[in-house]
């Protein structure tokens, strides 16, 4: 009989990793120090030559910047010397990746914020020209419209959706890697075409632009999202809960029904959510298929309505000073439902995962 | 011999073997029949596109495609109608290239930053401000684009043109730098820049932990580790991601509609201010467009949509082999 280690208790335990590669306080301290020189110097040169503006500014302080971060390298070999440098670089480049967006956040509020008046979110512009003061008129129709026509297409679309993320995680068919494939495929549709199937299908036949063709269109791209989400939901319930049901003799519709889809009610509702919000601003199919309206429409097939999106963008047309400002004040109210529906979907998706 | 207690061996989960009654086929079978509507969808877009606008094929031909004009007749003949896309094809794969290579180092500087870089806090507040960016509506981009970046963007071709004039795509014709296929990219690739960023994030933080560990364990600098572990495991995912945001560029209306005089001539010089894409042309001529001339643009839109279908299938495919495996 040989002798054989038997492995103890503590070689199991892993010790805790270290991370000797990380930058000391010491470090850290110098670099933003250097950092806030740069910022002065580059802020100085803005000030005292030629170059303006805050992309002025931008490339100012990454030269500096780089420039220091070269200098102080040279003290390191090649390899520490090139690490730096790099650093600089992915660091700039993030920067420039979240700038727009951050920008846009700061313009959409803040030349937003001034037309969001309460006549804004209860009246219409029936009898307001885009060119009236803000103080009157509002976006109340667009919004209703809006509302509208994202309500049909969710109530279209989440079954639908919920029946493939159900094919897909529970059914698996011979068609699983299909349906997949389509679902993801079909999250590239442009929004232009969506809208142009509408028209050559549900406008032609109807032979009216209506909420109706609208809401039809973005449930076309509502779809995927809603589909793609829903699988993702469900394939985090555990396999042992499907087991369980199986053991006390459920049948497979049972558990799929009472089992499965119950325990991730609230992540169904993110997937409708962010359904919700990848199609409330899509501008182009309403330009196809539910037009525009000034005033009041309540009925999905009472003729052309108004909606956020192309409330907006008529605005923009326009391009006065005053309509611009309705086209801003239009967009936040836009981000904000997107905002506000964004983080629901955060805080509700977060419950099922623990 | 002996085993020891420790590597007792767990038994291998017995396969399942289900009998359906009736009611688990009913239910299967309505549950196929709701997944295969997306499959049935994809396919009445595709035919009744082409169906609605086969008699434009049938009319001109390949010259659709080709041809550089759009001019509605004047009904009585003696005009006669003639659309094609030439020019707005070349233009949306202009628009969509120049925002690709514009978005792409950002992209997977952003996306490295956020993984290898950033604090677990930023990482966190940064990831959601990704999704969240990914999520806002291109109209607000255009909107943007038009009343505060524009101005940004005519300043910098200015530049370029002073600078690298005496390149030919460079070059311009008259020196008004406003609504040029230039500054409509830079918008684009504000647009598809979360997008692009979001999934190589997703993938370069699917690199194995302990590669990246080892890596730094024999000396290497981050940079070190990035270049030979992340950049080369994460490619495949990277390139799909741009390939989404491609597909995304190339079907883009409002914000180029927005951002770019539409003209109909071929237009490579990207400072010049004219030039347009398929989908914002549909969205400049719905409106008063003749039935015949409304058969050509459902025709565009086919195109538009086999352009963008092929795109994000290769996409898709390559985005889902990358994700899968861990």
């Amino acid at each position: 009989m040989s002798t054989m280690i038997v492995p103890t208790e503590r070689a199991n335990v892993a010790p805790e990793p270290t991370t000797p590669w990380r930058p000391t306080r010491k470090n850290k301290s110098i670099s933003s120090i250097v950092f806030l020189i740069s910022v002065v110097l580059s802020a100085a040169i803005v000030l005292l030559t030629g170059l303006a503006g805050i992309d002025g500014f931008g490339l100012a302080l990454f030269a500096v910047f780089m420039a220091a971060t070269i200098v102080r390298s040279f003290r390191l070999n090649q390899k520490n010397r090139k690490d730096a440098f790099v650093g600089v670089l992915i660091a700039s480049a993030a920067v420039l990746a979240f700038f727009p967006w951050m920008s846009i956040l700061a313009s959409v509020i803040l030349k937003g914020v001034r037309g969001l008046q309460p006549n804004f979110l209860v009246e219409n512009m029936q009898f307001t020209t885009p060119d009236d003061e803000l103080n009157m008129g509002g976006a109340a129709h667009a919004i209703i419209g809006s509302m509208l026509m994202v309500s049909i297409a969710a109530a279209i679309t989440l079954p639908l959706g919920i029946l493939s993320g159900v094919y897909l995680t529970e059914i698996r068919g011979r068609l699983t890697f299909l349906v997949r494939f389509v679902v993801q495929s079909m999250s590239g549709v442009p929004s232009i075409v969506a809208g142009l199937f509408i028209y050559t299908t549900f406008v032609n036949y109807t032979d009216a632009f209506s909420g109706m063709a609208g809401a039809l269109a973005l449930a076309v791209l509502m779809l995927p999202t809603v589909a793609r989400t829903a699988e993702e939901v469900l394939k985090l319930v555990p396999d042992d809960l499907r087991s369980a049901s199986y053991a006390l003799g459920a049948r497979q519709w049972r558990t799929s029904l009472m089992v499965v889809l119950p325990t991730v009610r609230s992540g169904l509702m993110t997937a409708a959510i962010l359904g919700v919000a990848r199609v409330i601003g899509e501008t182009a199919p309403l330009l196809l298929t539910s037009l525009s309206n000034n005033s009041f429409v309540f009925n999905p097939l009472g003729g052309p309505i108004g909606s956020l999106p192309t409330y907006v963008f008529g605005l923009l047309q326009i391009g006065t000073e005053n309509s611009i400002n309705r086209a801003w004040t239009g967009s936040l109210v836009l981000m904000i439902v997107v905002l506000i529906l964004f983080t629901t979907a955060r805080y509700i998706g977060g419950k099922d995962k623990r | 011999m002996s085993i020891s207690p420790s590597v007792q061996a767990t038994p291998e989960a017995r396969e399942l073997s289900v009998i359906f009654n009736r009611a688990d086929r009913i239910f299967r079978r309505i549950v196929t029949a709701g997944a295969l509507t997306s499959l049935i969808l994809l396919g009445l877009i595709g035919t009744f596109l082409f169906v609605r606008s086969a008699q434009i094929f049938n009319d001109r031909g390949l010259k659709f495609i080709t041809g550089s004009n759009w001019t509605a007749g004047s009904g009585d003949g003696i005009i006669p109608d003639d659309f094609s896309i030439g020019p707005m094809l070349t233009g949306t794969i202009l628009v969509s290239v120049i925002a690709l290579v514009i978005s792409m180092p950002l992209a997977i500087g952003g996306a490295l930053f956020v993984e290898f870089y950033a604090t677990p806090k930023v990482r966190k507040v940064l990831t959601t401000l990704l999704d969240l960016a990914a999520a806002i509506p291109s109209l607000i981009f255009g909107i943007w684009g038009v009343v505060f970046f524009s101005s940004y963007g005519e300043r910098w071709s200015d530049l370029l043109n002073s600078r690298f004039g005496w390149l030919p795509f460079i070059k311009v014709q008259n020196e008004v730098f406003g609504r040029s296929p230039f500054v409509a990219g830079c918008v684009l690739a504000s647009l598809i820049t979360p997008i692009i960023t979001s999934v190589s994030r997703e993938v370069f933080s699917r690199t194995p932990r302990d590669l990246v560990d080892t890596c730094y364990a024999l000396g290497g600098t981050r940079w070190g580790a990035i270049k030979t572990v992340v950049l080369p495991f994460g490619k495949s995912g990277v390139i799909g991601g741009a390939m989404l945001g491609l597909g995304r560029a190339l079907g883009e209306t409002v914000a180029v509609y927005l951002l770019l005089n539409i003209v109909f001539r071929y237009n490579f010089r990207i400072l010049e201010s004219e030039g347009g894409n398929i989908a914002s042309l549909i969205a400049l001529k719905f409106g008063e467009a003749t039935e015949y001339e409304l058969k050509a643009l459902v025709a565009a839109g086919f195109v538009l949509f086999l352009l963008t279908l092929v795109v994000n299938m290769v996409a898709a495919s390559i985005v889902e082999r990358s994700t899968r495996r861990r």
